[in-house]
């Protein structure tokens, strides 16, 4: 972690503005990508939004939530590659980008290696066991109709 | 103007970068998007707790879940689902068009922007509404018979939690928005300085983010 | 000292101090420096007020008219007085304590910046810190006075000092009939404005370092700062979005937390230490920093392994995200998840170890001048070693199924919080008193405070390491009557440790106000950017910005800017 590769934009820090200009200031105001790259991904995410609805009216199961997560991940990452113009930002901006998830990621991991696993079940896992098809009787399950 | 030329606090015109004693314009315009990309960061743990309460307990009461998730209507959330992907296409336009200085464009798109987010709150409250009248909200008759169970109650409960924290943000999204379209407007903004409109739109982006991973969630898988 | 010549010249012109006037130009003020002031009055106000708390409660402890009664408080009010202590030290005191404090006065001067990267989002910090603070008071009122007084207090949410103590547990956070939401709504608001800090933090270190200033030579006060500032904005949104679940549960019934509506108590758990565990490292970690800046300064030698102290601090704030369920190991967690996070914990003593070796390598051969400051790092090095011992120990399940929820427990996090941030805070305050201040304090007073801050709190907390592994158990306000004596012990020391605490922050408020003997640039002979400006420095930090040529570490070789003349 010693070395970011900050290469330009750092060194000019601090300064009184006539001390020492920068020298490169092709990537001072960010990148301007051409227009249509944003109706592109506009027209992508619009694509993967029915493809979601569509796979999920199918029902996978259980896998159902597997395949709606990683469509939304796609989605998420044309959003934040293009729209947030995050493709051409730098090393730190990507380091704080991706540490969230990474954080979450663990954060969820060390969540579910206790709960399922416990030696007394907590009230979720203890729910799991009897499956919960006894609670689920008609009448109360209406149809979305709003 | 080249970006190289700084403008002294004597000489600042329109469209003319704020004079900042502690650093240089670009210096200035980095550390804004950094430190927008680090808010957006807290942002995705601060809904990470609620994501890691629903991963939970969607794999503990998972056919409950999905019963209670079909009471959702997923034509409302798909609406919206557009809405907003669309309200993010016209804010990066919006950064776009101030990036190279169409100060009209990018006022235009702002309000476009700001206008989606009406929208998608108006289309929420329908759907709030439709559930308080279905007696899905705590207090009401079907909320509190004993056929409406617990893994319901935790269900709609995270629903609102959810959807409420995130409509928060829409809000405040729009607050911040119209911020920068008021400032756009008195044409403030040009290819030189441009910061409110980019650290806004990063603001918008991620409340789109965040619903994107929302609407399966909840109104799909459940 | 040579250096004292200068002093006059310096303190000529205009500083922070003196450049604006009165009270509207400090509470309006983005100069980082003010700033720092104003949160240090606040956090001592606040440290003043959790110290008030923990005395009652160990003079109650001391049972001095006997055991299974009650002597001064009664233990409804011994429950609010752990959480008041609890709350207040950690939220209002300790966490802020040394990054908004020092950190806000030091970073742009270590880095030769002119002020943080956002200086007006620097005050809002301030002032979010204050409106949660108050909000905080408002958990800790009690209702009194005429019912409609008693009325309107209930009617805002307000009945009677929070009970939980500061963990604010699940279930019994959702249930207890004390103001609750008033104070996991005050930790919430205290938590953004310390993101807010520490995003501040992140962005200056990475885009305002003077020329020359490359990531390797950052001072380490500069790199724990850093590592602080991680932990501050991506662990602080989670307890946020946790304390806010409560406050739901509370008002709506949702039932994330409450086993009787299918929630999972244990959930909570985690949530509030995946920040809480991280939270202790925001305390201690720029205390490691204060410790790395005062030892080579004081043994004139270059600090031991550099770039090991630099890396022992990040990868602290990263193991310290992997450790979090080692405080639930008795909460019924899976055999699984306890035997990772206990392997895991025991990793977290390797850094900490590399950090201890430097320092006393930087020592070693060294010619160690003996002053307030420097006791006070050494002091931390030796409390803060039991701290870590202690803290392996409770790492160890087995060991850990006995000791948890005893006073071991108590007494080992206090070596760490207090024994390892506080001292550091405290080190740290005298050391760049004379920066802060442009005086010089009493030495002596200096010496003899810390003698009684160093005495009177292993007095307080060795007989608690006994009573923990005798059996006593932590937050009760009534024991057996075998345990009177380490108590009674236990209470003397905590009287000697607050009077010490005191009479140091009044040897420096004294200096401050009444001080007669001005201070150097550089009374220390450090080679530290912030030494090389006037004390106190002018309020853009630096007459002209400093470039950079070599390490800030460089004693016992030729030196630049203003040691080298002397």
């Amino acid at each position: 972690m010693g070395h970011h590769t900050d290469t330009h934009g750092d060194h000019a820090a601090g300064h009184g503005f006539e001390i020492m200009p920068t020298q490169d200031h092709s990537d001072d105001f960010g990148h301007i990508s051409p227009y249509s790259i944003y109706a592109k991904i506009f027209v992508a995410l619009l694509v993967l939004t029915v493809l979601t609805v569509g796979v999920t009216r199918l029902d996978f199961g259980s896998m159902n939530i597997v395949i709606a997560m990683f469509i939304a991940s796609i989605k998420a990452m044309l959003v934040a590659l293009f729209f947030m113009h995050l493709k051409f930002e730098r090393m730190t901006t990507w380091i704080y980008a991706v540490f969230p998830l990474v954080l979450l990621g663990i954060m969820m991991a060390g969540i579910f290696v206790d709960n399922p696993y416990r030696a007394t079940p907590g009230p979720a896992a203890e729910a799991k066991a009897p499956i919960s098809a006894d609670h689920v009787t008609e009448g109360h399950a209406t149809k979305a109709q709003h | 103007m080249s970006a190289s030329h700084h403008a002294t606090a004597a000489e600042v015109g329109p469209g003319d970068p704020p004079h900042i004693h502690h650093m240089d314009t670009p210096t200035a315009y980095q550390s804004a998007k950094l430190g927008m990309w680090l808010f957006l960061a807290t942002e995705i743990l601060l809904f990470g707790g609620l994501f890691t309460s629903f991963a939970l307990y969607h794999w503990a009461y998972f056919e409950e879940f999905h019963h209670a998730s079909k009471e959702l209507n997923w034509v409302y959330g798909s609406v919206n689902t557009v809405v907003l992907l669309f309200s993010s296409f016209t804010a990066a336009l919006a950064v776009d068009a101030a990036q190279r200085g169409d100060s009209r464009r990018c006022s235009k798109n702002l309000l476009i922007t700001i206008a989606c987010g009406f929208l998608f709150l108006i289309i929420k409250g329908i759907e709030y509404t439709g559930k308080y009248s279905h007696g899905l909200f705590p207090g009401t008759e079907r909320w509190n018979s004993p056929e409406f169970i617990q893994e319901y109650k935790m269900y709609f409960g995270l629903y609102y939690c959810m959807t409420g924290l995130h409509a928060l943000h829409v809000v405040l999204g729009m607050g911040l928005l119209t911020w920068v379209y008021l400032k756009a407007r008195k044409g403030r903004f040009s290819s030189r300085y441009f910061v409110p409109v980019e650290v806004g739109a990063l603001y918008w982006h991620l409340v789109d983010l965040i619903w994107i991973y929302l609407f399966p969630l909840l109104y799909l898988v459940g | 000292m040579s250096a004292y010549s200068a002093a006059g010249e310096a303190n000529a012109k205009p500083n922070y101090l003196n450049h604006e006037k009165g009270i509207w130009s400090w509470l309006t003020t983005v100069d980082h420096k003010r700033i720092c002031l104003l949160y240090l009055f606040a956090i001592l106000i606040f440290f003043f007020v959790g110290g008030m708390a923990a005395l009652a409660m160990r003079l109650e402890l001391a049972k001095l008219y006997g055991t299974g009664q009650h002597n001064f408080i009664d233990a409804e009010t011994y429950n609010a007085m752990f959480t008041i202590h609890g709350a207040v030290m950690i939220f209002l005191f300790i966490v802020p304590g040394i990054p908004a404090t020092l950190g806000n006065f030091l970073l742009p001067l270590m880095i030769g910046a002119k002020d943080v990267a956002f200086p007006k989002l620097n005050l809002f910090s301030w002032y979010i810190y204050m409106v949660g603070a108050c909000m905080a008071l408002f958990g800790l009122l009690k209702p009194i006075g005429p019912a409609f007084m008693e009325k309107a207090m209930n009617f805002i949410g307000v009945h009677g000092p929070v009970d939980t103590g500061w963990t604010f547990y699940a279930p019994y956070s959702i249930e207890t009939g004390t103001s609750v939401v008033w104070m996991t709504a005050a930790a919430f608001v205290l938590g953004f404005s310390s993101i807010l800090t520490g995003l501040n933090f992140i962005v200056t270190i990475h885009k305002l370092r003077a020329p020359g200033m490359t990531w390797d030579r950052l001072p380490v006060f500069v790199w724990g700062t850093y590592a602080t500032a991680v932990i501050q904005t991506l662990a602080t949104p989670v307890v946020g979005i946790t304390l806010l679940l409560v406050i739901m549960e509370r008002g709506f019934g949702v039932g994330v937390f409450n086993p009787k509506l299918g929630g999972d108590p244990v959930l909570y758990q985690h949530l509030f230490w995946f920040y809480s565990h991280p939270v202790v490292y925001i305390m201690v970690l720029p205390a490691f920093g204060i410790v790395g800046e005062i030892i080579p300064v004081f043994s004139r030698k270059p600090i031991f392994g550099y770039k090991a102290v630099v890396y022992a601090s990040v990868t602290i704030a990263v193991v310290g995200f992997l450790v979090w369920a080692h405080h639930m190991f008795v909460a019924g967690i899976s055999e699984a998840a306890a035997i990772y996070f206990s392997v895991v914990t025991f990793g977290v003593a390797v850094p900490t170890a590399v950090k201890v070796f430097n320092w006393v390598s930087t020592m070693y051969r060294g010619s160690i001048r003996f002053n307030t400051p420097m006791l006070y790092a050494m002091g931390f090095i030796f409390l803060f070693m039991v701290a870590g011992t202690t803290g392996v120990y409770l790492a160890v399940l087995a060991v850990d199924v006995y000791y948890h929820d005893t006073y071991f427990v108590v007494a080992h996090f206090h070596y760490t919080i207090q024994g390892g941030a506080v001292i550091g805070l405290m080190g740290g305050l005298y050391y760049w008193f004379p920066k802060m201040s442009g005086k010089m304090y009493n030495e002596t007073a200096g010496k003899v405070t810390w003698f009684l801050v160093f005495v009177g709190f292993n007095l307080t907390f060795i007989p608690q390491f006994a009573l923990g592994m005798e059996g006593m158990p932590r937050r009760y306000y009534d024991y057996l009557p075998q345990y009177q004596n380490l108590h009674q012990v236990s209470t003397a020391g905590a009287v000697i440790n607050a009077l010490g605490y005191t009479l140091a922050l009044l040897n420096l408020g004294w200096a401050a106000v009444f001080g007669r003997v001005k201070a150097p640039a550089n009374p220390w002979d450090s080679l530290s950017l912030e030494w090389q400006t006037p004390s106190p420095p002018p309020h853009e930090n630096f007459e002209v910005t400093p470039v950079v040529t070599g390490s800030t570490y460089a004693y016992g070789t030729p030196v630049r800017g203003d040691a080298a003349a002397h």
